[in-house]
């Protein structure tokens, strides 16, 4: 079965949404949907020094992670502008890194509906395998983190009460980043960022508790991503915006139920 | 009242104490040589004008702060429950009563509805954060911080938006806290002149310690039984200040002709009291 390559696509997608659903959650509730973009946007100068450094694309966007995430907790604390602007330069600067690294590199041509959409009807085993394997890690890892991380969206009330809110957000920040790498080629850096915000805001009028909202925000990811991947054979669409316009019509359907109280 | 016990008390505990601490962020001293220690059974109440540094001297104390000189010294294992001024709990979180008294710290399900119950919102525990009221969701905030059964419990403005009789309320409740479990208590006040009765020690600040002490019962004078009435008057005492200086219009201190004698002072950017009037008559009183 592994040898179709749809079932692989379905495979492929399944695991990103089911990462991707409760980590989503925490980047809803603490309102971190433009640090996932800077995430998404950095992945290019980290595929950049993968070349560079003649080393597999995931791993540079890994290293990429680990330094432009600290560099940004070190510049919120020590500096005086905004998180929302330190963002913005990191998230433009590295892209823009990114892409002067690549104009040296004459013999690599970069293509960049590949690092948007992703191809997910084009992964190989070996993909799959890293990103069961990959997603697999970040769920344990967040699974481990989750209540002090709960905790921490109420940062000073937990650093007051004896918490270390700044060491958990730092694990979870390099988790996006994480997330990121093992998927980027998949499904490209549009689709995990969809998948990241589309489902746990559609989950949220469903559910009365974080944890439910996690896992409501993991099964609407894996209807979309099917159900996506259907349409798209279906349809002969392209598959990663089919699953994010999947996502969105869930979103959409389930705005009537949420209306203010 | 208990304020009158307070050299019984000076041998207990030593919870947390800020000594000579001072907090310089850009380019000026938010507080500077801020002297303050609660200990185990007081209630410490801070005073003074917006900006003087009351909450950065209690985040300091915490421990949410760098501070640039100075020390902070906590007791080892210390307990801490913390009402901020304000949280915002994003509307996004699902998150009901319970639930959010038990982020920080895992609680039966007995000592959560004690805790509520000791608030008086014990039939709110099921309910979301978001569907609360302003005085139930602070009631809420209360609980969260004493169902960890804190040895030091910190409230950064609770009466805050709240009317006259909220006020008495929250003090009675405040000293049924600290009775039921003998914490130390920090209470943080935007009230120059009126400070809850049972308070031991009020410390004035602005900047620095403009000056400290314990705060004149009211429940014996007949005058402000009358302002008052007489169930707000054994909540409610008076502070009188004792400055030795004055502060320019950009907060430098400006020493005192007179020798250090006791006045009334008008703070620079202290306010008037909307809601009961009772700063601006203790100065005509006197
Ligand atoms: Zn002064
Ligand atoms: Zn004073």
């Amino acid at each position: 079965m592994l040898d179709d390559f749809f079932f692989r696509a379905l495979l492929a997608g399944i695991a990103v949404a089911l990462v991707s659903g409760p980590l989503g959650c925490f980047v809803v509730w603490r309102r971190m949907a433009y640090f996932g973009a800077t995430m998404s946007h950095g992945a290019l100068l980290g595929v950049a020094l993968a070349f560079l450094l003649n080393i597999d694309p995931m791993l540079g966007v890994l290293i990429q992670g680990a330094i432009v995430v600290p560099a940004f907790l070190l510049l919120e604390r020590y500096q005086t502008l905004s998180a929302d602007t330190l963002l913005g330069i990191l998230a433009h600067g590295t892209l823009a890194l990114g892409l002067v690294i690549f104009g040296f590199m004459s013999w690599v041509r970069i293509d960049l509906m590949a690092f948007l959409f992703g191809d997910i009807l084009a992964v190989s085993k070996q993909e799959l395998a890293w990103v069961w394997v990959g997603g697999a890690a970040v769920l344990a890892i967040l699974a481990y983190i989750w209540r002090p991380l709960l905790a921490g969206t109420e940062e000073e009330i937990a650093a007051a009460e004896g918490q270390h809110p700044e060491k958990t957000k730092l694990v979870f920040m390099l988790l996006i980043a994480a997330i990121i790498a093992v998927s980027m080629k998949i499904v490209g850096i549009l689709l995990i960022l969809s998948m990241l915000i589309i489902p746990p805001a559609t989950a949220r009028v469903f559910a009365r508790a974080p944890e439910q909202m996690a896992l409501i925000a993991s099964g609407v990811g894996v209807i979309a991503a099917v159900g996506g991947l259907f349409a798209s054979l279906l349809w002969n669409t392209a598959s990663g915006p089919s699953i994010v316009v999947t996502a969105l019509i869930m979103f959409l359907g389930s705005l009537p139920f949420g209306r203010a109280r | 009242m208990s304020h009158a016990t307070i050299n019984t008390r000076v041998a207990a505990e030593c919870l947390a104490a800020g000594r000579k601490i001072g907090v310089f962020r850009g380019g000026r001293w938010l507080i500077h040589n801020v002297d303050i220690s609660i200990h185990r059974g007081e209630i410490v109440t801070l005073i003074g004008p917006n900006g003087g540094g009351k909450s950065t001297t209690a985040k300091a104390l915490l421990g949410l702060l760098r501070i640039d000189e100075g020390a902070v010294e906590r007791a080892a294992g210390l307990r801490t429950g913390y009402v901020p001024q304000r949280m915002l709990v994003d509307r996004t979180l699902p998150l009901n009563v319970s639930r959010m008294m038990t982020l920080t710290g895992h609680h039966s399900a007995a000592e959560v509805a004690s805790a509520l119950g000791l608030v008086g919102i014990e039939h709110l525990a099921d309910a979301p954060v978001q569907t609360l009221s302003g005085g139930e969701f602070q009631r809420a905030l209360l609980a969260r911080a004493i169902v960890r059964k804190p040895d030091l419990l910190v409230l950064d403005e609770p009466v805050q938006g709240v009317d006259f009789s909220g006020e008495i309320k929250l003090y009675r409740l405040i000293s049924e806290i600290r009775r039921s479990l003998g914490c130390g208590v920090l209470l943080i006040s935007h009230d120059l002149h009126i400070v809850m009765a049972e308070t031991d020690t009020v410390v004035c600040l602005n900047r620095h310690v403009c000056c400290a002490g314990a705060p004149e019962s009211v429940a014996d004078s007949s005058e402000y039984q009358q302002l008052f009435g007489p169930q707000a008057a054994d909540a409610l005492a008076v502070y009188r200040h004792m400055h030795d200086h004055e502060h320019g219009p950009d907060g430098q201190i400006v020493a005192h002709d007179c020798d250090g004698h006791a006045h009334d002072h008008n703070h620079d950017n202290g306010h008037s009291h909307p809601d009961h009037g009772a700063g601006e008559r203790t100065d005509a009183k006197r």
